[in-house]
């Protein structure tokens, strides 16, 4: 098929930055980003199936300062996915679709996201004393 | 005996009926998730730091090897169902497409079956 040489329309650069498009391409990212760690998950639990050298390896591994830092970029991906996930079940629905309610609820989604994140790993810090 | 083309019988009855059926699982496991997924961020954070033993121990608790199951069956479901429209957007030879998709099916299930695996192990097995 000679479909290769056909002009393309504008491609994205050429539009201004908006919270509706940026948040949308977010959840494809953070969907992808998730799977990812879901592949670390799917380790992490294999590991406790094998024994207990193994899983206090996966542990080790998660504890560290890189296995944190991924760990709390994890957990943002998940609550932003997870809240941004509701707010397309209520589109879904047929509800939220005026400009107005779609900028709230798209800022809602970042600023709980944030805000969950935030909650999570105080617990984390304030009940395992550091360890990650 | 219908004396129709099979091109005129098949006419304005949609694709196999079943257009919606990838949509609607992916809403389904999404809806599923979250409950489980809040709860895991909750089971996560108890578990930061902990040994086999202390994992076995809140695994042996009815409910959460239950929920921790299902988690992990609907989670790669859901994976499955959302990287396979990111493939779908973004490669577009159609023999990558299909070579990369049914690896995304497979990928899926063995990951899926060895954590469920793994979770009975722990639980059950010595």
């Amino acid at each position: 098929m000679a479909t290769d040489n056909r002009p393309l329309s504008p491609h994205l650069q050429v539009y201004r930055w908006q919270i509706t498009s940026v948040l949308s391409i977010l959840h494809r990212i953070t969907g992808v980003g998730l799977a990812v760690g879901a592949i670390v998950f799917a380790y992490w639990l294999n590991a406790a199936g094998y024994g207990a050298d193994a899983f206090a390896r996966a542990q080790a591994v998660l504890g560290t300062w890189v296995g944190v830092v991924l760990l709390v970029g994890w957990t943002f991906a998940l609550f932003y996915h997870l809240l941004n996930g509701i707010r397309h079940l209520f589109w879904d629905a047929g509800m939220g679709f005026e400009l107005s309610q779609v900028r709230a609820s798209g800022w809602t989604v970042v600023v709980g996201a944030a805000v969950l994140t935030a909650i999570t790993w105080a617990v984390v810090w304030n009940t395992a004393g550091g360890a990650g | 005996m219908s004396l129709q083309t099979d091109l005129a019988r098949v006419r304005g009855l949609g694709s196999a009926k079943e257009g919606t059926g990838h949509w609607w699982a992916q809403r389904l496991t999404a809806v599923a998730l979250v409950p489980l997924g809040i709860w895991f961020v909750f089971a996560a954070v108890s578990l930061a730091g902990a040994d086999l033993g202390e994992f076995r121990a809140w695994l042996t608790v009815p409910y959460n090897l239950i929920l921790m199951v299902l988690l992990t069956g609907v989670l790669f479901h859901h994976m499955q169902l959302g990287m396979q429209v990111v493939f779908e957007d973004y490669i577009h030879s159609e023999r990558s497409k299909t070579v990369v998709l049914i690896l995304n099916r497979f990928i899926a299930v063995i990951l899926g079956v060895s954590c469920i695996i793994a979770l009975l192990r722990v639980a059950f097995g010595g």
